[in-house]
């Protein structure tokens, strides 16, 4: 059999020993990310369902050397006044985090597409504080904002007066939402700016000779073509705020974090759990972490996520374009060398939006 | 359309008024612009708002601690080199460096050499099996290391891997997988049908294919996600808290944390070590930044 025939062959249906081998291919391929993956990902987490239903210091086997109490350890922790709070905080830190970061990202963004001397150069520099790692993020702010640190020294040139930006449990989590936010806003505008420069070019110049400005153009183009970039964003924003944990930690430590009002639920999980060596309650906290996430990211995804899925909006906002499209042909109709001009352009919008 | 063309039907349509806001204008000019002097001023204060505090942490460790508690928000004066020449000669930062370098290059490797053996399986392989891997892998997404990490370190301690390096890099590994695979999996798809059909005929095999045509071609993927694992784990701080209490074994960020506690009445050394550590993920990024941005592009549109 030549060689082109058994392509076709291929093609038309695979032979029993070609599919036996693709099944072998795909076998070594992805069977050891698969091990790896549900050994250390998906196991823990069955194996914090089995141990949260036991009293249990964490030595020996649950079922040997701790005590079957079902679902107590879960009535103590939704009970528990300081677990509320740590919850409480969470939801703030995950709600605050989009209103603050998201519409700061678009602008900056913006602002980063413009075209311009050193505009890489500075794209770089907003990266910085996302590369910087936790640790040294935080033991840097937390130097600065003690009460005698650097942000008060500047704060008392100014001539205002300094405050306790860490101990005082009225400003504690305002600082915390500062330093989240002055740290994670790089990531957001690297993925608005890639999100941007996906738009089509023509788009614009169609708006342009509408007669649309900047901040027009900017409304009624950028913002919801890029819809499904912010939308992803504030999935990735919720599920980082839910396991907030690094910053808190080095910051305000396990003991102040609670006083201060910026505990969180990784913050408790880790106090009540590792520290007090209660392992069957610690892995408790953590499937209660996992289900209010789950149930969190489901909802987003049924709700909002799955709009990109349907392409409803899309398909509208589509729509929308080229009903504008067509006016604007309809105008230019009797000009005749710039229709012959934007002809091709027309064409090659058709390919973007489709 | 020749770029001439293209200059008079724009006069035509927007007239020189616009020509501000209009690419064209530059589209083709081989120079970039000097912009808007308000882009200007407003990126300047954008960036100094980034990158103040991460000088004042660099430059402190130029200052002495006498030079802080007088003035925290100063230059320093004269400049002080010993907090530098301290932390370099003290093995502590030597060891823990290496420590890093191990985990993070090991971390990097794990991730980059698994996630694109599945991604080509994902990305290359028409059946229900690829699809349900997909599934699978970005639900992982939703499983970050938080809440799994009692429980990892109980297993982790069963299989003797507390305090070892291969214990970090392990889990690192797993977790690192589900972002790779978002990443990379579009850019696989994007190598053409054709290519592959084309090495058939030339009688490559798929896994010829992949080690020949696929691999040099993910170039910009692969990049992408070996930088953000290597980051990630250049940076993490749970896992090695959970997993190291051998001060021999700490990894930079456990050791800033030790170190801070241990040498607080001695803020300006503080400040040197911190600086020293952040330097290795600030030159990895820096030199690989337009590569991200590019991948992260590729995996917003995917």
């Amino acid at each position: 059999m030549s060689v082109a025939t058994s392509m076709r062959a291929k093609r038309a249906g695979r032979s029993h020993s070609d599919k036996f081998r693709q099944r072998f291919e795909m076998g070594v391929l992805s069977v050891p990310a698969l091990i790896m993956f549900v050994g250390f990902v998906i196991l823990p987490v069955f194996m914090a369902a089995y141990y949260g239903f036991y009293k249990w210091k964490g030595f020996g086997k649950p079922n040997v050397n701790g005590q079957f109490v079902g679902l107590d350890n879960y009535r103590i922790i939704l009970t528990d006044p300081n677990f509320q709070q740590a919850l409480g905080h969470t939801l703030f830190i995950a709600v605050m985090s989009l209103i603050i970061q998201g519409p700061l990202a678009i602008l900056f963004a913006l602002l980063l597409n413009q075209k311009f001397k050193g505009r890489g150069l500075i794209r770089t520099l907003i990266f910085v504080p996302y590369v910087v790692s936790e640790v040294i993020i935080g033991t840097g702010w937390s130097l600065m904002l003690q009460p005698n640190g650097a942000v008060n020294a500047v704060m008392k040139n100014l001539g205002l007066k300094g405050v306790d930006w860490i101990a005082n449990p009225k400003i504690a989590i305002w600082t915390l939402m500062f330093i989240i936010s002055w740290k994670y806003i790089g990531f957001a505008v690297i993925l608005m700016i890639a999100g941007m420069q996906a738009i089509p070019e023509e788009l614009y110049e169609a708006a342009r000779v509408d007669g649309a400005g900047f901040w027009r153009q900017q409304w009624s183009i950028t913002l919801p073509l890029l819809a499904p970039t912010i939308r992803m964003w504030a999935f990735m924003s919720i599920i980082g705020s839910l396991q907030l944990f690094d910053l808190v930690y080095i910051i305000w430590g396990q003991y102040v974090s609670s006083t201060a009002g910026t505990s969180t639920m990784a913050t408790y999980m880790v106090r009540e759990g590792r520290l007090a060596n209660n392992y069957g309650y610690g892995s408790a906290v953590a499937v209660v972490i996992f289900i209010i996430s789950l149930v969190i990211a489901l909802l987003y995804q049924r709700f909002v996520l799955n709009r990109d899925l349907a392409g409803a909006v899309e398909k509208r906002e589509r729509k929308q374009l080229e009903r504008r499209m067509k006016k604007r042909e309809r105008e230019q109709m009797g000009h005749d060398e710039i229709e012959n001009a934007i002809a091709p352009k027309n064409a090659s919008m058709e390919v973007a939006l489709s | 359309m020749t770029y001439t063309g293209e200059r008079i039907e724009r006069t035509l349509l927007f007239g020189k008024r616009k020509r501000k806001n209009d690419p064209y204008a530059y589209h083709k000019s081989a120079k970039t612009p000097w912009g808007n002097p308000i882009v200007y001023i407003l990126s300047l204060l954008l960036v100094l708002i980034c990158v103040v505090p991460v000088l004042y942490i660099i430059l402190g460790g130029f200052r002495t601690n006498s030079q802080i508690t007088r003035d925290p928000a100063g230059m320093p004066n004269p400049w002080n080199f010993g907090n530098y020449a301290t932390v370099v000669s003290s093995s502590t930062f030597w060891v823990e460096l290496v420590n890093s370098l191990i985990v993070s290059v090991g971390t990097m490797v794990g991730v980059v050499v698994l996630a694109l053996m599945v991604s080509f399986v994902i990305a290359r392989y028409r059946f229900r099996f690829s699809r349900m891997l997909y599934t699978l892998f970005s639900a992982g997404m939703m499983f970050p290391i938080t809440v799994a990490i009692t429980p990892l370190y109980l297993l982790l301690r069963n299989l003797h891997l507390i305090n070892s390096q291969l214990g970090i890099i392990l889990p690192q590994i797993a977790f690192g997988l589900p972002q790779a695979i978002i990443i990379l999996v579009p850019f696989l798809q994007s190598i053409p049908m054709e290519l592959e059909e084309a090495a058939q005929l030339d009688g490559c095999s798929r896994l010829g294919f992949f080690a020949r045509m696929v691999l040099p071609l993910s170039g910009p993927g692969v990049a992408t996600i070996a930088i953000l694992s290597f980051v990630a784990s250049w940076n993490a701080y749970m896992l090695p808290l959970f997993l190291l209490n051998d001060s021999t074994k700490y990894t930079l960020p456990l050791g800033v944390q030790m170190f801070s506690s241990q040498h607080s009445v001695d803020t300006a050394q503080v400040l040197a070590f911190t600086s020293l550590s952040m330097i290795p993920a600030l030159i990895c990024f820096t030199i690989f930044q337009k590569k991200i941005v590019g991948g992260l592009a590729g995996a917003v549109k995917g």
